[in-house]
């Protein structure tokens, strides 16, 4: 049962992050803002998740389901590797520096905003 | 439609697999650290970037596949909301070091590994390449 959920919740989130990957163009053809974005609104609303709610089967669901797919890191990373490969360092240090760091101060705002609601 | 189901079909599978690899490594070491996810993630990061390597000079992949395995698969079996989270959960019942550690073994780890599929997938795309 709970493979199941989280099945269904990977399926929608994968489609999800394709969907936005489409949609958003790379900011001046070196930022992968795609990325970017799903893993730092996916970050929080996890965190907020996690501060509102007991692990339930919901949790299961839409944390490590639908978020779980919804981000990645894999790409993040080959992303990265990409930016080495074209010798912009820079874009890749900036990307790198502000996805740890806005996924983990987004993740942990969203903690506190669910836990205080 | 076709890429949208791939990616979805593909992002079944790999949110179930990275769901199996943490109940697999609940158990592991004494540390409350999140290996589960750690593995999945290093996995997966070596794993695209083969993939992509493979297809750096040649289309050898084709592009469903690429969109099923990659972007769906692969994709969904990585996660970085849950790498964020367990972070701040590692800091607030761990300590500031193990949560630093995390984040500087993943970060490097990951990379080293899609660094090293890339290179490793690139030599073979460059054989067929010249294979004719």
């Amino acid at each position: 049962m709970n493979i199941l959920l989280i099945a269904i919740g990977g399926f929608f989130g994968a489609i999800t992050r394709y969907f936005i990957a489409n949609k958003i163009p790379l900011i001046k053809g070196t930022f992968p803002s795609a990325t970017f974005f799903v893993n730092l609104t996916g970050s929080f609303v996890l965190g907020f998740l996690m501060g509102i709610m007991p692990p339930t089967k919901w949790a299961l669901f839409i944390g490590v389901g639908f978020l779980g797919s919804y981000t990645t890191f894999s790409t993040f990373k080959v992303e990265m590797i990409r930016q080495f490969q074209e010798k912009k360092w820079k874009p890749a240090l900036a990307y790198m520096l502000l996805s740890y760091f806005g996924g983990i101060l987004l993740a942990f705002l969203g903690y506190i905003s669910g836990d205080n609601l | 439609m076709m890429n949208y189901l791939a990616v979805g079909l593909g992002g079944m599978a790999g949110s179930v697999i990275r769901y199996m690899i943490s109940l697999g490594t609940m158990n592991i070491g004494t540390a409350a650290f999140p290996y589960g996810t750690f593995i999945a993630n290093i996995l997966g990061c070596f794993f695209l970037g083969l993939l992509t390597g493979l297809n750096e000079k040649k289309e050898i992949i084709p592009k469903p596949i690429m969109l099923g395995l990659g972007t769906g698969l692969i994709g969904s079996l990585t996660t970085f909301s849950t790498f964020s989270v367990e972070t701040v959960r590692l800091y607030e019942h761990s300590s500031i070091y193990m949560a630093g550690l995390y984040v500087l073994l993943s970060a490097g780890v990951g990379l080293l590994l899609a660094g090293s599929g890339f290179y490793l997938g690139q030599k073979r795309s460059e054989k067929v390449v010249s294979n004719g």
